[in-house]
């Protein structure tokens, strides 16, 4: 019975809420990127009822090209796959399945919203509720990278293989900036399941809008000194992700003015398919940890949150429904800042990325876990023990600061 | 030609860590979607656009009104507002298109036709649009003002012998055109 409701969740929260995000996010990215170019987009593919006798063929909600994604997959699907001669063939085939598959993997540990009670009976919406939420994320998708550099290495040919290398290079130096800067909020947090994570944001606001439910041991003035290193989190985090989906203006490993088409280019029909799956996946799961750690995951905030999981029609507890709906919409809205930043950045270079990640985010994230070190705390230590902190912070600071200056200085020509 | 060396512009704080400039790009960005949903684009009047962006979406919005005079579209042929076919059958136009699109088979004009003294038109007349590239050179080089360049554009077929244009559908394109020269009427 445990095991049949086990498998009822993972079906139901993986494949029919975290993969139909896929091509609802694919959609968005088409129809606001035309929109942001002028543009219409796809607008045109209903469902044919016609075909099947009705009158009318049925756009839903009256805006067209809903169904495009689909359409876009059947193309996928009936296309000839195509496996070069000179690919190495176990990678080959392995590869796709590396980078969709821990992007779903990571959705187990993801709190889509509070328990639902049927019959007597509640249960968690969440698949798996690990006592190492965040650790286990970044363990599982790091192994993306794997897959794209076994499909860059297999293809057996240069192009491929540049993006292959390169998405290993990015990977590296962003991973520590992406772990580094999550710790200040375990510290505040002082715990490392996210479903807890997100009941203290309900209970006592979100990280990043800490307005309500203030407490003795949640005193205002602390969530408000708190804000500032988890808005520094919450920055490099972001970026970290971006890198980590290998989105814009990060998307070395397949960028097509470089290298052809990165690392999938030896790729076609649904083997292709699948990286453009695992690359929408990780997004949405990116989307889904970001709205999770800092912008409240499934709460409405405001004190509104334990009224709505108390809500219950004869028995059967929906709070629960209305909390995950609610999360949907906020990683659907994060996802439309993943395309808004995909149109309004442009590419960096290659050595810019490696900068960014090594010399700015690794010591920011450094710096910003001291700081929120000492903010956490402070209520339990002397002033003048508070004020040494502070000033060997400030040390820290401005000896990185110099020298990551000192690094940039250019070298003095030899020759005028 | 001396060499001219510009000077970078100077970067204010606030350009150089960056961040500033991105908020200001997603502002610009936005604010262009925006316009855009609302129709507001630039050139979107002058396009006739659908109201998203400055897309004429076709099916439903053709630019026909907007065609110019010298919109080169199918090649078709005309009569006159005498009812006179004013092909002469002379193949000059087959011979000068240049891929090969147009076939004539002459036919004569019978004696008991009162144009029986211009002595030939077309038995057949056949132009492949799947061939025709739209250059006009049929109509340059017609003697009789016979075959002109419409502005229909819309050819559609689902077999190769659906997209070749025969004699009656020419004429149904071309329709009558007033105004030509006569040359084979009588004196007064």
């Amino acid at each position: 019975m445990l095991l049949f409701l086990l498998l009822i969740k993972i079906v139901a929260l993986t494949f029919c809420v975290v993969l139909p995000l896929v091509p609802v996010s694919v959609y968005f990215e088409r129809r606001f990127c035309a929109v942001i170019q002028d543009r219409v987009g796809p607008n045109r593919v209903g469902i044919p009822l016609t075909l099947f006798g009705f009158k009318k063929d049925c756009g839903i909600l009256g805006i067209g090209g809903l169904i495009q994604p689909i359409a876009d997959g059947i193309k996928l699907f009936l296309k000839e796959d195509f496996t070069p001669n000179h690919v190495r063939k176990a990678f080959y085939w392995l590869a796709p399945a590396l980078t969709v598959a821990p992007a779903l993997i990571t959705a187990c540990v993801i709190p889509f919203g509070t328990p639902i009670t049927l019959f007597g009976h509640t249960e968690k919406l969440v698949i798996a509720d690990l006592d190492i939420g965040p650790l286990f994320i970044f363990a599982i998708a790091s192994i993306t990278v794997y897959g794209i550099t076994i499909a860059g290495w297999s293809s057996n040919s240069k192009f491929p293989f540049m993006g292959g290398v390169r998405s290993t290079a990015q990977m590296i130096s962003y991973e520590i900036a992406l772990g580094l800067s999550i710790i200040p909020v375990l510290l505040y947090f002082g715990d490392l399941n996210l479903s807890h994570i997100v009941q203290q944001q309900a209970d006592h606001g979100w990280l990043l809008l800490p307005l309500w439910g203030h407490d003795a041991s949640h005193p205002l003035t602390e969530k408000l000194l708190f804000w500032f290193p988890a808005a520094i989190a919450f920055l490099i985090f972001t970026v970290s992700i971006f890198a980590e989906t290998n989105r814009m203006p990060f998307d070395f490993p397949e960028c097509e003015t470089e290298l052809v088409g990165g690392y999938h280019t030896e790729y076609s029909s649904m083997k292709f398919a699948m990286f453009f799956m695992g690359e929408y996946a990780a997004m949405v799961i990116g989307s889904a940890l970001v709205v999770t750690v800092f912008l409240g995951g499934w709460s409405l905030g405001f004190g509104t949150d334990s009224w709505i999981s108390n809500l219950s029609l004869g028995g059967f507890g929906y709070g629960g429904l209305i909390h995950l709906a609610i999360f949907i919409a906020k990683v659907v809205a994060f996802i439309l800042f993943f395309i808004l930043v995909r149109w309004t950045i442009p590419r960096f270079r290659y050595d810019q990325l490696m900068k960014l990640g090594w010399v700015i985010f690794f010591e920011a994230a450094l710096v910003n876990v001291f700081l929120a070190a000492l903010i956490v705390a402070a209520p339990h230590l002397q002033g003048t023990i508070i004020s040494l902190g502070a000033l060997l912070l400030l040390i820290v600071t401005a000896a990185i600061i110099w020298v990551a200056q000192v690094s940039e200085a250019k070298p003095n020509n030899l020759r005028a | 030609m001396a060499v001219i060396k510009i000077q970078r512009p100077k970067l204010r704080f606030g350009e150089k860590i960056y961040l500033t400039a991105l908020c200001k790009g997603f502002f610009l960005t936005l604010r262009h979607a925006v316009k855009s949903l609302m129709g507001k684009s630039m050139g979107a009047k002058d396009l006739a656009s659908s109201g998203l962006g400055v897309t004429m979406q076709y099916p439903e919005q053709n630019w026909d009104a907007q065609l110019p005079a010298y919109y080169r579209g199918a090649p078709a042929l005309v009569t006159d507002e005498q009812g006179r076919e004013r092909c002469v059958a002379c193949q000059l136009c087959e011979f000068i298109c240049p891929p090969k699109a147009i076939k004539i088979t002459p036919g004569e004009i019978p004696s008991a036709d009162p144009w029986a003294k211009v002595e030939k038109r077309p038995a057949a007349f056949a132009i492949d649009m799947i061939r025709c590239i739209y250059c006009g050179m049929c109509e340059e080089v017609c003697p009789e003002q016979a075959i002109f360049l419409r502005k229909d554009y819309v050819i559609l077929g689902t077999s190769r012998k659906e997209m070749v244009h025969d004699k009656q559908k020419l004429y149904a394109i071309g329709g009558v055109r007033t105004g030509l020269v006569n040359k084979w009427n009588e004196l007064k």
